[in-house]
Parts: C-alpha cells; sequence; structure tokens
C-alpha cells in the first residue's frame, strides 16, 4: 500500500475543470503497462490520494496519462503541478475494457462528459489493431462545446475512414454547427449489427443508464454491453470496504462490467 | 454442536492458572484479556489471573448491558462486551507510510511489521470465528494486509467455551457455538461445582501443546469431560435468539426494496455503535497528514463505517446518503455480500450489535420480519420501484 | 407531387403507413430546400409545417439577450422537425438554422388538419406518430434539464 515516485513529464489543460497529467514510469520501472479501463491511485503529497483512470495508450508505457477533472481538494492540488513536480502512484488496479473479447465484433463505444478518458485507451487498442474488428463507432455527448475533450484527437480520428464518430453537446452557442441533444439522440446514427456488437459505455450513471436503455431498444442484449462505475475509494485493493457496489468491490471486481453481471445492483437506488 | 472426535483432555486447577499466564509472559508473550472497565468486560492486557473479572457476569438486551455479580467465583462466568478481538489484529489507528519531501523526490518509507506477539485469554467461539471470517478478508490473495497477517501468525489463543449463553446471543443458529472447535492453541471449559473450581483444558495445535505441557495438569477423567459437555450444552439450551439462515442471501437479494428498511431507517440513529462493536465489520479509511514545514507526511489507517456519509462519497454527493440506505447497505453486506464476498456469512452471532444499539435494533428481528412478510413480486428489479 | 410519395413511404416516420392515408398526405407533401445558415421558421411566426428531414441539419435554437443564439436541440436526417403545426395558437416558440445544406420535405399543416377532421383515422395515425415523437424530445430535453456533467463542489 505504499506508493511508488512518480514525475510529472507534462502538463495540459483540457478544459475549463479538466486536465492531463503525463507521468513518467515510477522509479526504477521499465516503462508503466497496464490494461485499458485500469486506473491509478495519485497520491498529492499531504493532500490526499485519489483514484484516476489511465486514459493513455497502452502501447506506450512510457508515457503514462491521466486526464482529471477537478472534483475536490486533490484534483485542485494536483491541477497546480507543473513539468517535474513529484506524485506518489500505486496501481494499476481494476478490470479492463474487453479489447479481446470484442474482436470479430462491431465496436460501440458510448462515453459521456469525462467518460471519454477512461474509454480513449481502448480505442487505442481497437485502432492499434483495427482489421481484427468489424465496424467501430465512437459516439460521444458533453455539456457544452467548450466541455469536449481531445478536441484535436477527435477531429483526426473523424477523418479517418475506418471510424464513425459522432458527437453531440446538451447547448451550444451559435459558433457550434453540429449536433445539439443528449448521447442517445445520436446513437440511431450509428451503424452496427445488434446481435453481435460490443457497445462500451462509460459517463455519469444516469447517461450510462439511458444510453443501455436506448440499445435495449435495439434489441442488444445485457451481455453484449460493458460500463465503467465508480465509488468512493480508499486503499483499491478490496480491504477497505469503500468501493462495494452490492456484493462487487468496484476497485477489483471493476470499474469495467459486463453489464449483466452487475445488472441487478446497479439498478436499486442508494446501493 | 455435534460431539467431535476427543482427543485427550486435561485438567487445569484453578489454582495453577497463574502458571499459564507465567509461562506465556515467559514465552514472550503479551496477555490480552478480560477485565473490568468503566462498568464493562472489556479486553486489555492483563499480568496476573487476579485481574480477571472472577465472580461477575453480564445481562445483556438491545440496547442493554449490565454487569452483575455471580453467587460463584467463576473467572469466565460473563458473555462477550464492547470489545472484541479485532482491535489487536487490526488496530483502530495505525501508519500506512511515511514520505519525506527532499530536493524535489518523494522518499516513502514503509511502516515496520509489529513484533510483539499477542496471547488472547478467554476468546469464544464466535470470537473465533470471527478471527477466522477477518482472515479471509485481510489474508487475500491479490493484496494482503501485511501487518494483519504478521500480527495474527503470531497471536496464541485461549479459548473459552462458554458456560451459559449471553442475553443477546445466538451463535447456534449461526452454526458457529458455542463450543469451540478450530482456530484455537488451547480451549478451555470452566466448571465451578462446590467446593471444585478447574478448567477442562483441549489442545488445539502443536504450540497450544508446548506451553500447555509446561503448566501443571493432569488427564481428565470422563465425569469431568462429561461436566464440560453439560455446560456448553447449558449455554446452548439458553439461547435467546436465533437467525434463520435458510436461503439468508437469496431472500436479501429479493428484498432491497421492502419496506421494513424504511421501518428500520425510523429507529437507527446511524450513530454507527454496531460496526464500532462488531468483530468482523473491517470497513476503513485513510488519513494524510502534513507536518507545518511541509516536507513530512504520514498516512493514517483508521476504522471507519459505512453508516457515515464519508463512506460512499464521490463528487459532490454521498451515492447513500439516507439512513435507509446505508442500514441496508450493512446488513446486506454482513447476511449476504459476504457470502459472495469471501464464502462465509460475516455474522458469527455474538449478539453485540443488539447490546450496544442505542435503541435496541435486533438483526435477527430484521431478517425475520422479511423473511415473514417478503412481498410476493420478487424480481429483484422492483427493487428500485421502492421508497427513496 | 407523384415523385413524392415513395419518398415519404420510406421516411422512417411513415413507416408503415397504409396506402390511402399515404395519399391523402402525399396532397399536402412539397419538397423543401434550405442552404445553410438560412432559417426555416422564426419564433412568433405561424406554423402551418413540419419537416421530415432527408439530408441536413437544422437546429432550434431561441435567442437569450445578453447571451445570443443558444442551441437547445438538432435535428438531421430520418429525423422529424416542428409540431406546432399540431396545436392551437399554431405559432413557433423556436427559431429553426440550417447548419448545412438541408433538404426535406414539407408537410403543410393547415391541409394535413383539414383532413384529419374529415378523416379521423388519418387523424389518429398522424397523432399517434407525434405521440412518439414528442415523448423522445421531451426525455431527451428532461435529461438536458438535469445537467447530469455538472460536478457539485
Amino acid at each position: 500500500m505504499t506508493p511508488r515516485m512518480c514525475r510529472v513529464l507534462r502538463t495540459r489543460r483540457e478544459t475549463r475543470d479538466t486536465y492531463t497529467l503525463e507521468l513518467s514510469p515510477p522509479d526504477g520501472a521499465d516503462g508503466f503497462r497496464f490494461a485499458p479501463g485500469q486506473f491509478n491511485m495519485l497520491y498529492a503529497f499531504g493532500a490526499g490520494e485519489v483514484p484516476v483512470s489511465i486514459s493513455g495508450d497502452p502501447a506506450k508505457p512510457n508515457s503514462l496519462i491521466h486526464t482529471i477533472r477537478e472534483v475536490g481538494t486533490v484534483t485542485r492540488a494536483m491541477r497546480e503541478l507543473k513539468a517535474g513536480a513529484v506524485l506518489g502512484i500505486r496501481g494499476p488496479f481494476g478490470s479492463a475494457w474487453p479489447a479481446k473479447e470484442a474482436m470479430g465484433h462491431d465496436v460501440v463505444i458510448v462515453a459521456g462528459g469525462i467518460g471519454l478518458a477512461p474509454l480513449r485507451p481502448a480505442l487505442y487498442a481497437i485502432l492499434a489493431n483495427r482489421q481484427k474488428y468489424a465496424r467501430v463507432v465512437l459516439m460521444y455527448g458533453t455539456r457544452t462545446p467548450e466541455d469536449i475533450l481531445f478536441r484535436k484527437e477527435l477531429e483526426r480520428w473523424r477523418a479517418r475512414l475506418d471510424l464513425s464518430v459522432h458527437v453531440t453537446v446538451d447547448r451550444a452557442m451559435a459558433e457550434w454547427r453540429g449536433s445539439v441533444g443528449v448521447v442517445t439522440t445520436i446513437i440511431p446514427r450509428a451503424r452496427f449489427d445488434p446481435r453481435n456488437a460490443i457497445i462500451l459505455v462509460c459517463g455519469p450513471e444516469i447517461m450510462m443508464r439511458f444510453t443501455i436503455a436506448e440499445f435495449e431498444k435495439r434489441d442488444v442484449r445485457l451481455d453484449q454491453i460493458y460500463i465503467s462505475t465508480e465509488r468512493n475509494m480508499k486503499c483499491a485493493i478490496g480491504l477497505c470496504g469503500h468501493c462495494q457496489l452490492g456484493p462487487a468491490f468496484i476497485c477489483k471486481d471493476g470499474p469495467v462490467f459486463r453489464y449483466d453481471r452487475i445488472q441487478p445492483f446497479f439498478e436499486i437506488r442508494e446501493i | 454442536m455435534a460431539a467431535l472426535s476427543r482427543d485427550p483432555e486435561y485438567i487445569l486447577e484453578r489454582k495453577d492458572l497463574q502458571k499459564l499466564f507465567d509461562t506465556l509472559t515467559a514465552n514472550g508473550y503479551r496477555i490480552i484479556g478480560p477485565r473490568i472497565h468503566d462498568g464493562a468486560i472489556i479486553y486489555d492486557n492483563l499480568l496476573s489471573a487476579e485481574e480477571l473479572p472472577a465472580g461477575w457476569t453480564d445481562e445483556q438486551d438491545g440496547g442493554r448491558y449490565r454487569l452483575k455479580k455471580r453467587g460463584d467465583g467463576a473467572l469466565f462466568g460473563y458473555n462477550v462486551g464492547p470489545h472484541s478481538w479485532k482491535q489487536f489484529l487490526f488496530p483502530p489507528r495505525s501508519r500506512l507510510f511515511q514520505v519525506d519531501k527532499q530536493d524535489g523526490k518523494l522518499q516513502f518509507k514503509e511502516e515496520p511489521v509489529e513484533t510483539q506477539k499477542m496471547a488472547f485469554i478467554g476468546v469464544r467461539s464466535c470470537d473465533l470465528h470471527a478471527i477466522a471470517v477477518q482472515d479471509r478478508v485481510f489474508i487475500h490473495p491479490i493484496a494482503p494486509n501485511v501487518s494483519y497477517q504478521f500480527r495474527r501468525a503470531q497471536t496464541f489463543i485461549v479459548a473459552i467455551n462458554c458456560g451459559q449463553a449471553g442475553g443477546t446471543c445466538f451463535c447456534v443458529s449461526m452454526g458457529i457455538g458455542p463450543r469451540a472447535d478450530a482456530g484455537f492453541d488451547i480451549a478451555m471449559t470452566e466448571i465451578v461445582n462446590g467446593g471444585q473450581h478447574y478448567f477442562v483444558v483441549e489442545v488445539g495445535t502443536e504450540g497450544g501443546r508446548a506451553i500447555f505441557l509446561q503448566v501443571p495438569h493432569r488427564s481428565a477423567g470422563p465425569e469431568e469431560m462429561a461436566q464440560a459437555d453439560r455446560a456448553i450444552s447449558t449455554a446452548a439450551a439458553q439461547m435467546g435468539r436465533k437467525m434463520d439462515t435458510t436461503n439468508i442471501k437469496e431472500l436479501l437479494y429479493k428484498n432491497y426494496g421492502h419496506p421494513r428498511w424504511d421501518n428500520v431507517a425510523a429507529r437507527c440513529l446511524t450513530c454507527a455503535n454496531c460496526t464500532m462493536v462488531c468483530p468482523t465489520c473491517f470497513c476503513s479509511t485513510v488519513e494524510d497528514v502534513t507536518n507545518l514545514k511541509g516536507d513530512h507526511a504520514e498516512r493514517w489507517q483508521r476504522w471507519d463505517s459505512c453508516f457515515t456519509m464519508d463512506h460512499s462519497y464521490i463528487h459532490g454527493g454521498s451515492v447513500r446518503a439516507s439512513t435507509k440506505a446505508r442500514y441496508r447497505q450493512w446488513m446486506t453486506h454482513k447476511l449476504a455480500t459476504w457470502i459472495d464476498q469471501f464464502g462465509t456469512s460475516g455474522c458469527v452471532g455474538c449478539g453485540r450489535c443488539i447490546t450496544w444499539c442505542p435503541v435496541g435494533i435486533d438483526i435477527t428481528e430484521e431478517v425475520r420480519a422479511i423473511r415473514e412478510t417478503e412481498p410476493l413480486s420478487t424480481e429483484l428489479q422492483e427493487a428500485h420501484h421502492g421508497d427513496t | 407531387m407523384e415523385t413524392l410519395r415513395p419518398i415519404l413511404a420510406e421516411h422512417p416516420f411513415f413507416k408503415g403507413l397504409d396506402e390511402h392515408h399515404l395519399d391523402l398526405i402525399v396532397g399536402c407533401a412539397s419538397n423543401v430546400r434550405f442552404n445553410a445558415g438560412e432559417f426555416i421558421f422564426r419564433q412568433g411566426e405561424e406554423a402551418n409545417h413540419f419537416y421530415l428531414i432527408r439530408e441536413g441539419l437544422v437546429a432550434l435554437e431561441m435567442f437569450v439577450p445578453g447571451r445570443g443564439p443558444v442551441k437547445v436541440q438538432t435535428a438531421g436526417e430520418g429525423e422529424v422537425l416542428g409540431w406546432s403545426w399540431l396545436v392551437p395558437p399554431y405559432r413557433w416558440i423556436f427559431d429553426a438554422h440550417a447548419m448545412e445544406l438541408t433538404r426535406a420535405i414539407a408537410l403543410d399543416g393547415k391541409c394535413l388538419r383539414e383532413k384529419s377532421e374529415q378523416d379521423h383515422d388519418l387523424g389518429y395515425h398522424l397523432l399517434k406518430r407525434f405521440a412518439t415523437i414528442v415523448q423522445e424530445n421531451l426525455d431527451a430535453a428532461r435529461l438536458q434539464i438535469l445537467n447530469i456533467y455538472e460536478v457539485r463542489a
């Protein structure tokens, strides 16, 4: 449970409340290997420790990327870090997106808000092996155009011929020429085979719920859908009891779940 | 409890109990056992058998605990108090690591493991099982709680078979008592009979044998062993409460929306007493502190409770904000999800949560109430249509 | 008008409508096209049409003093725009602003209202389909109101 030291290589402001830290692998380590969907516990000296999904490319183990939303004391403290600053790191923890199991299938990735960050490594892994998958679609919804994450990257992805990208916002001003409406309103645009597609969903819980409902309407089975969940975490190794969702520990049984396995509990209010 | 194959049993006279203490001390053990403090029988350091609560018993009920004098000089003639043994194996506060910030670097220093070995005197069967339950939680394939593991491996356990049931006990219905069946180095049954006062002793491990053989003893005769059996049967027959554990996991999984949760929520104060006295509750939290100069920081672990608002807090709100949700979390974890997580129930029937609840909420009664009034619709998905 | 019949029949909104009613509707249909930047309708104007979008993107906007035009929803290919023609006072609440070159079928609301008064079955089929559109839009709007991406600090 003791962190290792790592250094901030680069920082980047993404939106008004979200920033990216690129970290060196922990001292002495030869790269940092992780599976898409996993997270680290990042320790800001004296302030505390928070779980942060890894948002970088699993094929680039020397560049450990975390996209962080400012939601409290520790994430506010981390926002002030500059290149050269030191952090503590523990990880990687948790379950991964089914990049292997999805081979041979259509893949539809639906991200809401900061949910695009934990999904990005899955997309990297899929694009690195693009010929092993059928159709690949990315749907992304967020609050306003100013909140769009990874905008330049989204534009590059959209330019690819082997990837469909659809972006929508909840509301926009005059300059926005794209779709406006919650992310479910753009799901009809996705072309996929409901009998065999694998759906990856990540975002606020409400967004995941209504996204799943939209796919169920299209006869997608619950065992084709994967979600990433979030709970209070302290130890990240299944010992402190905080991250429980029914019988599951989000830190080790999750955060990624095949939806049919977590569904009875996920739908219970205040579980 | 069914009769076990009987290993040879011994008799330890009351007057020789101190020799057991002395032998343990001579072997480097710190002795911890029951003593009276602040009107309750708690577990604390003991140097001598004379510090045991001779001639005392306890009266327990929902939200009630009183000590009462017995008519005899029994040393272990009571049941369990507000303490359990978890505070010694899993301390309420412990440091996880220290870190120094120097020359733009972080120097992490792990905590050394505890080397002082402990001997627990007077561990009841419920608490033996509770220790075994926590072993499954903390000694873990993925990432063990190393300090727990170390302490546990060095702990010597002297179990006591209860001769009477406590007012809130229900170990029999949980299938784990009152006879201590495993997990002890030595197990003793106290017999006080007219002028006689002795212990019928069973040895559980080689380590137990090594210590016990250094203490004056003789072989137990059949009448003495029968007396011990009778004492234990008496305790078993006196249980005032029971928990029906038939399909309890499925029962609770199907009833997340049961109206009973609102009923208990109207009584529960979320004071967290139950989690503090429960011998298996293991939730913890961490505190990060620094010195004033800002060059030294430490992380401390301390006991936590799922009854706090902080426990389920994520950006801007607690997932379990209502009392109902928090009580439901505690009870369904203890009796149902624990089974899926660790392969056993989290409850050992010690009754502490009933005794120490200020409003006397009785976990056995809550289970009964749900079982008896289970709604016709048993689909788990219906649960979220219940009251908020 | 003849050439519009197959287009109407194929549009998701009219899928499954029987021949007779399709004929009635074709009589109220016309082909329209808007260039990028053109307004299809404006707040306060009489609402006499609804639009089946065949290609392009239209944004529903409200001009907010001090903030400018705020887009609250877009409608694209295969989607339906406008239902204020259904209920009095038949006035548009929002502006509809074409974001791209947009081709659509315009259905004359007055024409459809009159035909529905005479043929209640036609009215029922239209209202049934519009009920779904309104429900989907209402649900989506309510989800937008929830502001789920906001963080309560």
